[in-house]
Protein backbone atom coordinates (compact mmCIF):
# COMPACT_ATOMS: atom_id res chain seq x y z
CA UNK A 1 0.00 0.00 0.00
CA UNK A 2 2.38 3.01 -1.25
CA UNK A 3 -0.17 5.55 -0.43
CA UNK A 4 -1.09 4.47 3.06
CA UNK A 5 3.29 4.14 3.25
CA UNK A 6 3.54 8.09 1.87
CA UNK A 7 0.93 8.78 4.69
CA UNK A 8 2.76 7.33 7.14
CA UNK A 9 6.23 8.86 6.02
CA UNK A 10 4.13 12.40 6.56
CA UNK A 11 2.80 11.58 9.90
CA UNK A 12 6.11 10.37 11.00
CA UNK A 13 7.93 13.54 9.73
CA UNK A 14 5.29 16.19 11.44
CA UNK A 15 5.76 14.41 14.39
CA UNK A 16 10.06 14.13 14.21
CA UNK A 17 9.31 18.36 13.02
CA UNK A 18 7.28 18.76 16.49
CA UNK A 19 9.17 16.93 18.81
CA UNK A 20 12.33 18.64 17.81
CA UNK A 21 10.54 21.97 18.20
CA UNK A 22 9.63 21.33 21.66
CA UNK A 23 13.19 19.67 22.22
CA UNK A 24 14.93 22.61 20.86
CA UNK A 25 12.60 24.89 23.17
CA UNK A 26 12.99 22.94 26.50
CA UNK A 27 16.92 23.46 25.24
CA UNK A 28 16.11 27.26 25.17
CA UNK A 29 14.15 27.22 28.85
CA UNK A 30 17.28 25.48 30.15
CA UNK A 31 19.85 27.77 28.58
CA UNK A 32 17.32 30.54 30.26
CA UNK A 33 17.59 29.33 33.78
CA UNK A 34 21.18 28.28 34.17
CA UNK A 35 22.56 31.75 32.58
CA UNK A 36 22.72 33.15 36.25
CA UNK A 37 25.76 30.94 36.78
CA UNK A 38 27.19 31.95 33.72
CA UNK A 39 26.99 35.36 34.15
CA UNK A 40 28.82 34.80 37.46
CA UNK A 41 31.40 33.63 35.46
CA UNK A 42 31.44 36.67 33.39
CA UNK A 43 34.76 36.14 31.62
CA UNK A 44 33.85 33.45 29.90
CA UNK A 45 31.07 35.32 28.30
CA UNK A 46 34.02 37.75 27.27
CA UNK A 47 35.89 34.77 25.49
CA UNK A 48 32.71 34.07 23.74
CA UNK A 49 32.13 38.02 22.52
CA UNK A 50 35.38 37.77 21.21
CA UNK A 51 35.20 34.72 19.39
CA UNK A 52 31.66 35.61 17.73
CA UNK A 53 31.66 39.57 18.05
CA UNK A 54 34.96 40.57 17.08
CA UNK A 55 35.97 37.72 14.91
CA UNK A 56 32.81 39.29 12.83
CA UNK A 57 33.98 42.41 13.03
CA UNK A 58 35.74 42.04 9.62
CA UNK A 59 33.33 40.58 7.28
CA UNK A 60 30.71 42.86 9.06
CA UNK A 61 32.10 45.89 8.21
CA UNK A 62 33.07 45.06 4.54
CA UNK A 63 29.93 44.10 3.66
CA UNK A 64 28.32 46.98 4.96
CA UNK A 65 30.47 49.42 3.36
CA UNK A 66 29.56 47.67 -0.06
CA UNK A 67 26.03 46.98 0.42
CA UNK A 68 25.83 51.03 1.23
CA UNK A 69 27.90 51.76 -1.89
CA UNK A 70 25.76 49.78 -3.78
CA UNK A 71 22.82 51.39 -1.86
CA UNK A 72 23.90 54.79 -2.65
CA UNK A 73 24.83 53.84 -6.60
CA UNK A 74 21.49 51.88 -7.46
CA UNK A 75 19.25 54.22 -5.26
CA UNK A 76 21.17 57.83 -7.62
CA UNK A 77 20.46 55.69 -10.80
CA UNK A 78 16.49 55.58 -9.67
CA UNK A 79 16.23 58.97 -8.12
CA UNK A 80 17.51 60.62 -11.02
CA UNK A 81 14.80 59.62 -12.84
CA UNK A 82 11.93 61.40 -10.48
CA UNK A 83 14.69 64.63 -10.09
CA UNK A 84 14.51 63.79 -6.66
CA UNK A 85 18.18 63.04 -5.98
CA UNK A 86 18.36 65.07 -2.56
CA UNK A 87 16.23 61.71 -1.37
CA UNK A 88 18.91 59.39 -1.57
CA UNK A 89 20.56 60.04 1.81
CA UNK A 90 16.59 59.00 3.53
CA UNK A 91 16.59 55.96 1.07
CA UNK A 92 19.94 54.42 2.09
CA UNK A 93 19.54 55.00 5.34
CA UNK A 94 15.85 54.07 6.16
CA UNK A 95 16.70 50.88 3.78
CA UNK A 96 19.92 49.95 6.10
CA UNK A 97 18.26 50.71 9.39
CA UNK A 98 15.29 49.16 8.65
CA UNK A 99 15.99 46.12 7.17
CA UNK A 100 18.87 45.44 5.72
CA UNK A 101 21.28 46.53 8.63
CA UNK A 102 19.58 44.04 11.06
CA UNK A 103 18.84 41.57 8.52
CA UNK A 104 21.88 41.20 6.50
CA UNK A 105 24.20 41.13 9.77
CA UNK A 106 21.93 38.14 10.91
CA UNK A 107 22.29 36.25 7.92
CA UNK A 108 26.43 37.36 7.55
CA UNK A 109 26.45 35.88 11.32
CA UNK A 110 24.66 32.87 10.86
CA UNK A 111 27.29 32.41 8.58
CA UNK A 112 30.09 33.43 10.12
CA UNK A 113 29.57 32.06 13.81
CA UNK A 114 26.64 30.21 14.51
CA UNK A 115 28.42 27.64 12.15
CA UNK A 116 31.27 27.54 13.77
CA UNK A 117 29.34 27.52 17.23
CA UNK A 118 27.52 24.45 15.77
CA UNK A 119 30.54 22.67 14.55
CA UNK A 120 32.18 23.52 18.16
CA UNK A 121 29.82 22.02 20.54
CA UNK A 122 28.99 19.07 17.87
CA UNK A 123 32.53 18.12 18.09
CA UNK A 124 32.38 18.26 21.62
CA UNK A 125 29.79 15.61 22.11
CA UNK A 126 31.28 13.76 19.53
CA UNK A 127 34.81 13.32 21.01
CA UNK A 128 32.90 13.14 24.78
CA UNK A 129 34.54 16.37 26.43
CA UNK A 130 30.04 16.94 27.24
CA UNK A 131 30.14 13.85 28.99
CA UNK A 132 33.00 14.42 30.67
CA UNK A 133 31.78 17.64 32.04
CA UNK A 134 28.60 15.86 33.31
CA UNK A 135 30.84 13.11 34.75
CA UNK A 136 32.44 15.95 37.06
CA UNK A 137 28.88 17.44 37.87
CA UNK A 138 30.11 20.30 35.70
CA UNK A 139 25.82 21.39 33.70
CA UNK A 140 27.50 21.65 30.39
CA UNK A 141 24.50 23.96 29.58
CA UNK A 142 25.83 26.38 31.71
CA UNK A 143 29.47 25.78 31.25
CA UNK A 144 29.26 25.78 27.69
CA UNK A 145 25.85 27.00 25.83
CA UNK A 146 24.84 29.89 28.16
CA UNK A 147 27.60 32.02 27.65
CA UNK A 148 27.62 31.56 23.72
CA UNK A 149 24.27 32.11 24.26
CA UNK A 150 24.79 35.61 25.65
CA UNK A 151 27.80 36.51 24.01
CA UNK A 152 25.57 36.21 20.42
CA UNK A 153 22.73 38.02 21.95
CA UNK A 154 24.79 41.10 22.50
CA UNK A 155 26.85 40.88 20.09
CA UNK A 156 24.49 40.68 17.57
CA UNK A 157 22.63 44.19 17.73
CA UNK A 158 26.04 45.59 17.79
CA UNK A 159 27.46 44.05 14.57
CA UNK A 160 23.95 45.47 13.12
CA UNK A 161 24.30 49.12 14.39
CA UNK A 162 27.78 48.87 13.03
CA UNK A 163 26.64 47.48 9.77
CA UNK A 164 24.46 50.41 9.37
CA UNK A 165 26.52 52.98 10.45
CA UNK A 166 29.18 51.57 7.97
CA UNK A 167 26.73 51.19 5.31
CA UNK A 168 25.59 55.24 5.60
CA UNK A 169 29.01 56.09 5.67
CA UNK A 170 29.15 53.48 2.27
CA UNK A 171 26.10 55.30 1.15
CA UNK A 172 27.23 58.65 1.69
CA UNK A 173 31.13 57.81 0.30
CA UNK A 174 29.36 57.43 -3.66
CA UNK A 175 26.59 59.27 -3.24
CA UNK A 176 27.83 62.68 -2.09
CA UNK A 177 31.96 62.50 -2.99
CA UNK A 178 31.89 60.38 -6.10
CA UNK A 179 28.40 61.66 -7.79
CA UNK A 180 28.28 64.63 -6.19
CA UNK A 181 24.61 65.12 -4.40
CA UNK A 182 24.41 68.00 -2.66
CA UNK A 183 25.68 67.23 1.42
CA UNK A 184 23.35 69.69 3.19
CA UNK A 185 20.59 67.83 1.63
CA UNK A 186 21.75 64.46 2.04
CA UNK A 187 21.72 64.60 5.72
CA UNK A 188 19.00 67.06 6.22
CA UNK A 189 16.48 64.88 4.25
CA UNK A 190 17.94 61.88 6.31
CA UNK A 191 17.32 63.06 9.50
CA UNK A 192 14.12 64.03 9.00
CA UNK A 193 12.95 60.67 7.26
CA UNK A 194 14.76 58.29 10.13
CA UNK A 195 12.91 58.85 13.35
CA UNK A 196 14.82 57.46 16.47
CA UNK A 197 12.23 55.19 18.11
CA UNK A 198 10.33 54.41 15.09
CA UNK A 199 13.22 53.14 12.71
CA UNK A 200 17.00 52.84 14.79
CA UNK A 201 14.60 51.33 17.85
CA UNK A 202 12.54 48.90 16.11
CA UNK A 203 16.19 47.84 13.73
CA UNK A 204 17.44 46.96 17.50
CA UNK A 205 14.50 45.07 18.79
CA UNK A 206 14.81 43.14 15.22
CA UNK A 207 18.41 42.62 15.72
CA UNK A 208 18.19 41.32 19.10
CA UNK A 209 14.95 39.12 18.25
CA UNK A 210 17.66 37.51 15.65
CA UNK A 211 20.55 37.17 18.37
CA UNK A 212 18.59 34.87 20.06
CA UNK A 213 16.92 32.94 17.00
CA UNK A 214 20.35 32.32 15.23
CA UNK A 215 22.07 31.38 18.60
CA UNK A 216 19.42 29.08 19.49
CA UNK A 217 19.54 27.23 16.60
CA UNK A 218 23.04 26.96 16.95
CA UNK A 219 23.67 25.83 19.34
CA UNK A 220 20.95 23.16 19.48
CA UNK A 221 21.96 22.00 16.09
CA UNK A 222 25.43 21.71 17.85
CA UNK A 223 24.17 20.44 21.35
CA UNK A 224 21.79 17.78 19.37
CA UNK A 225 24.34 16.71 16.57
CA UNK A 226 24.99 13.04 15.92
CA UNK A 227 28.69 11.56 17.39
CA UNK A 228 29.76 11.31 13.84
CA UNK A 229 32.03 13.54 11.23
CA UNK A 230 28.73 13.19 8.91
CA UNK A 231 26.31 14.27 12.19
CA UNK A 232 28.32 17.59 12.72
CA UNK A 233 28.60 18.68 9.26
CA UNK A 234 25.34 18.00 8.52
CA UNK A 235 24.44 19.66 11.83
CA UNK A 236 26.54 22.94 10.56
CA UNK A 237 24.71 22.98 7.22
CA UNK A 238 21.55 22.61 8.55
CA UNK A 239 22.44 25.57 11.27
CA UNK A 240 23.03 28.06 8.17
CA UNK A 241 20.07 27.25 6.32
CA UNK A 242 17.22 26.90 9.43
CA UNK A 243 18.45 30.13 10.83
CA UNK A 244 18.53 31.88 7.43
CA UNK A 245 15.05 31.07 6.95
CA UNK A 246 14.33 31.63 10.22
CA UNK A 247 15.56 35.26 10.01
CA UNK A 248 13.75 35.75 7.00
CA UNK A 249 10.36 34.76 8.07
CA UNK A 250 10.95 36.40 11.71
CA UNK A 251 11.58 39.77 9.93
CA UNK A 252 8.24 39.21 7.67
CA UNK A 253 6.61 39.22 10.76
CA UNK A 254 7.98 41.45 12.42
CA UNK A 255 8.05 44.44 9.72
CA UNK A 256 4.36 43.33 9.79
CA UNK A 257 4.01 44.23 13.35
CA UNK A 258 6.24 47.21 13.44
CA UNK A 259 5.73 49.06 10.28
CA UNK A 260 2.62 48.86 9.44
CA UNK A 261 0.67 52.13 9.19
CA UNK A 262 3.73 54.27 9.33
CA UNK B 1 45.55 34.27 22.79
CA UNK B 2 46.19 35.91 26.25
CA UNK B 3 43.72 37.54 28.40
CA UNK B 4 44.03 40.80 28.87
CA UNK B 5 44.00 41.12 24.59
CA UNK B 6 41.06 39.25 24.29
CA UNK B 7 39.57 41.78 26.86
CA UNK B 8 40.94 44.86 25.05
CA UNK B 9 39.09 43.71 21.58
CA UNK B 10 36.20 42.57 23.23
CA UNK B 11 35.82 46.31 25.33
CA UNK B 12 36.98 47.99 21.45
CA UNK B 13 34.12 46.21 19.98
CA UNK B 14 31.16 46.99 22.48
CA UNK B 15 32.78 50.55 22.66
CA UNK B 16 32.65 50.52 18.54
CA UNK B 17 28.92 49.16 18.53
CA UNK B 18 27.80 51.35 20.85
CA UNK B 19 29.39 54.45 19.22
CA UNK B 20 27.79 53.48 16.16
CA UNK B 21 24.27 53.13 17.61
CA UNK B 22 25.00 56.34 19.34
CA UNK B 23 26.17 57.99 15.70
CA UNK B 24 22.55 56.85 13.98
CA UNK B 25 20.73 58.40 16.53
CA UNK B 26 22.46 61.63 16.18
CA UNK B 27 23.56 61.82 12.62
CA UNK B 28 21.06 59.72 10.83
CA UNK B 29 18.05 60.10 13.00
CA UNK B 30 16.43 63.41 14.88
CA UNK B 31 17.05 62.59 17.91
CA UNK B 32 20.05 65.07 17.86
CA UNK B 33 18.15 68.15 15.94
CA UNK B 34 14.59 67.51 17.56
CA UNK B 35 13.96 67.47 21.74
CA UNK B 36 10.24 65.71 22.20
CA UNK B 37 10.32 66.38 25.89
CA UNK B 38 10.45 69.85 25.80
CA UNK B 39 7.35 70.61 23.92
CA UNK B 40 3.89 72.38 24.34
CA UNK B 41 0.72 71.39 22.22
CA UNK B 42 -1.43 73.53 20.04
CA UNK B 43 -4.20 72.70 17.84
CA UNK B 44 -5.89 74.44 15.04
CA UNK B 45 -8.92 73.67 12.60
CA UNK B 46 -8.23 73.41 8.83
CA UNK B 47 -11.29 72.91 6.64
CA UNK B 48 -8.73 70.91 4.12
CA UNK B 49 -5.25 69.83 5.38
CA UNK B 50 -4.64 67.99 1.35
CA UNK B 51 -1.47 66.22 1.76
CA UNK B 52 -0.48 67.03 5.43
CA UNK B 53 0.55 64.20 7.35
CA UNK B 54 1.36 63.07 11.23
CA UNK B 55 5.01 64.19 12.13
CA UNK B 56 5.08 66.94 9.12
CA UNK B 57 7.54 69.83 9.93
CA UNK B 58 6.11 73.25 11.31
CA UNK B 59 8.50 76.33 10.30
CA UNK B 60 8.00 79.36 11.10
CA UNK B 61 10.39 81.92 8.75
CA UNK B 62 11.55 78.82 7.54
CA UNK B 63 12.95 77.27 10.75
CA UNK B 64 11.76 74.01 12.17
CA UNK B 65 9.95 74.88 15.42
CA UNK B 66 8.16 71.44 16.31
CA UNK B 67 5.67 68.39 14.54
CA UNK B 68 2.60 67.86 13.51
CA UNK B 69 1.33 64.74 16.29
CA UNK B 70 -1.96 63.78 15.50
CA UNK B 71 -5.15 64.65 12.65
CA UNK B 72 -8.19 63.65 13.04
CA UNK B 73 -11.89 64.74 12.03
CA UNK B 74 -13.77 66.89 14.38
CA UNK B 75 -17.39 65.98 13.86
CA UNK B 76 -18.99 68.79 15.33
CA UNK B 77 -17.45 71.29 12.73
CA UNK B 78 -16.68 68.77 9.99
CA UNK B 79 -13.06 70.48 10.24
CA UNK B 80 -9.76 68.79 10.44
CA UNK B 81 -7.99 69.29 13.99
CA UNK B 82 -4.11 68.82 14.04
CA UNK B 83 -2.56 68.50 16.93
CA UNK B 84 1.20 70.46 16.90
CA UNK B 85 3.58 69.96 19.48
CA UNK B 86 6.14 73.55 19.54
CA UNK B 87 9.60 73.27 21.01
CA UNK B 88 9.37 75.39 24.29
CA UNK B 89 12.10 77.71 23.27
CA UNK B 90 9.73 79.26 20.63
CA UNK B 91 6.95 81.52 22.01
CA UNK B 92 4.28 82.77 19.73
CA UNK B 93 1.95 85.09 19.89
CA UNK B 94 -2.32 84.66 20.37
CA UNK B 95 -2.72 85.72 16.78
CA UNK B 96 -0.05 84.08 15.18
CA UNK B 97 -1.41 82.61 11.44
CA UNK B 98 -1.00 78.48 10.49
CA UNK B 99 -0.97 78.03 6.98
CA UNK B 100 -0.81 74.71 5.29
CA UNK B 101 2.42 75.22 2.53
CA UNK B 102 4.40 73.30 0.23
CA UNK B 103 7.75 72.65 0.04
CA UNK B 104 8.44 73.07 -3.42
CA UNK B 105 6.02 72.24 -6.42
CA UNK B 106 5.38 68.24 -5.74
CA UNK B 107 7.33 68.32 -1.73
CA UNK B 108 5.80 67.36 1.31
CA UNK B 109 3.63 69.37 2.79
CA UNK B 110 4.43 71.42 6.18
CA UNK B 111 2.43 74.59 8.57
CA UNK B 112 3.62 77.22 8.44
CA UNK B 113 3.67 79.70 11.08
CA UNK B 114 3.16 83.55 11.06
CA UNK B 115 3.14 85.44 14.11
CA UNK B 116 0.92 88.18 14.59
CA UNK B 117 1.16 91.35 16.99
CA UNK B 118 -0.67 90.02 20.31
CA UNK B 119 1.43 90.47 23.49
CA UNK B 120 0.06 87.59 24.99
CA UNK B 121 1.66 84.45 23.82
CA UNK B 122 0.39 80.87 23.31
CA UNK B 123 0.04 78.36 26.20
CA UNK B 124 -0.61 74.59 26.29
CA UNK B 125 -3.57 73.45 25.02
CA UNK B 126 -4.48 76.60 23.36
CA UNK B 127 -6.32 77.11 19.89
CA UNK B 128 -4.55 78.70 16.76
CA UNK B 129 -7.49 80.71 15.75
CA UNK B 130 -6.42 81.43 12.14
CA UNK B 131 -5.93 79.44 9.49
CA UNK B 132 -5.64 78.78 5.81
CA UNK B 133 -5.79 75.62 4.13
CA UNK B 134 -3.99 73.74 1.79
CA UNK B 135 -3.82 74.19 -1.47
CA UNK B 136 -5.35 72.22 -3.53
CA UNK B 137 -3.31 71.29 -6.96
CA UNK B 138 -7.33 70.14 -8.47
CA UNK B 139 -8.99 73.46 -7.42
CA UNK B 140 -6.37 75.73 -8.64
CA UNK B 141 -6.54 73.90 -12.26
CA UNK B 142 -10.53 73.94 -11.97
CA UNK B 143 -10.62 77.54 -10.77
CA UNK B 144 -7.91 78.41 -13.94
CA UNK B 145 -9.85 76.48 -16.52
CA UNK B 146 -13.51 78.25 -15.20
CA UNK B 147 -11.38 81.45 -15.86
CA UNK B 148 -9.55 80.76 -19.25
CA UNK B 149 -13.53 79.73 -20.01
CA UNK B 150 -15.05 82.81 -19.04
CA UNK B 151 -12.66 84.83 -20.76
CA UNK B 152 -14.12 86.54 -24.41
CA UNK B 153 -12.07 84.74 -27.07
CA UNK B 154 -9.93 86.76 -29.40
Amino acid sequence: MPAVNAIKGIGHRTINAVWRIGVATRFFLLTLTHSGSGFRRFHLIIKELFSTGVMSLIIIIVAGLFVGMVLGLQGYETLKRYGSESALGSMVALSLVRELGPVVAALLFASRAGSAMTAEIGLMRATEQISAMEMMAVNPIARIVAPRFWAGVISMPLLAALFSAVGVFGGYLVGVVQIGVDEGSFWSQMQSAVDFREDILNGVIKSFAFGIVVTVIALFEGYDAPPTAEGVSGATTRTVVTSSLAILMLDFVLTAIMFRGA
Amino acid sequence: MERTTIDLWVGVFVVAGIGALVMLAMKVGNLGTYNVSEAYQVHAYFSNIGGLKPKASIKSAGVLVGRVTDITLDTERYEAKVVMSLDKRYQFPKDTFANILTSGLLGEQYIGLVPGGDEEVLGNGEQLKMTQSAVVLEDLIGKFLYNKADEPAK
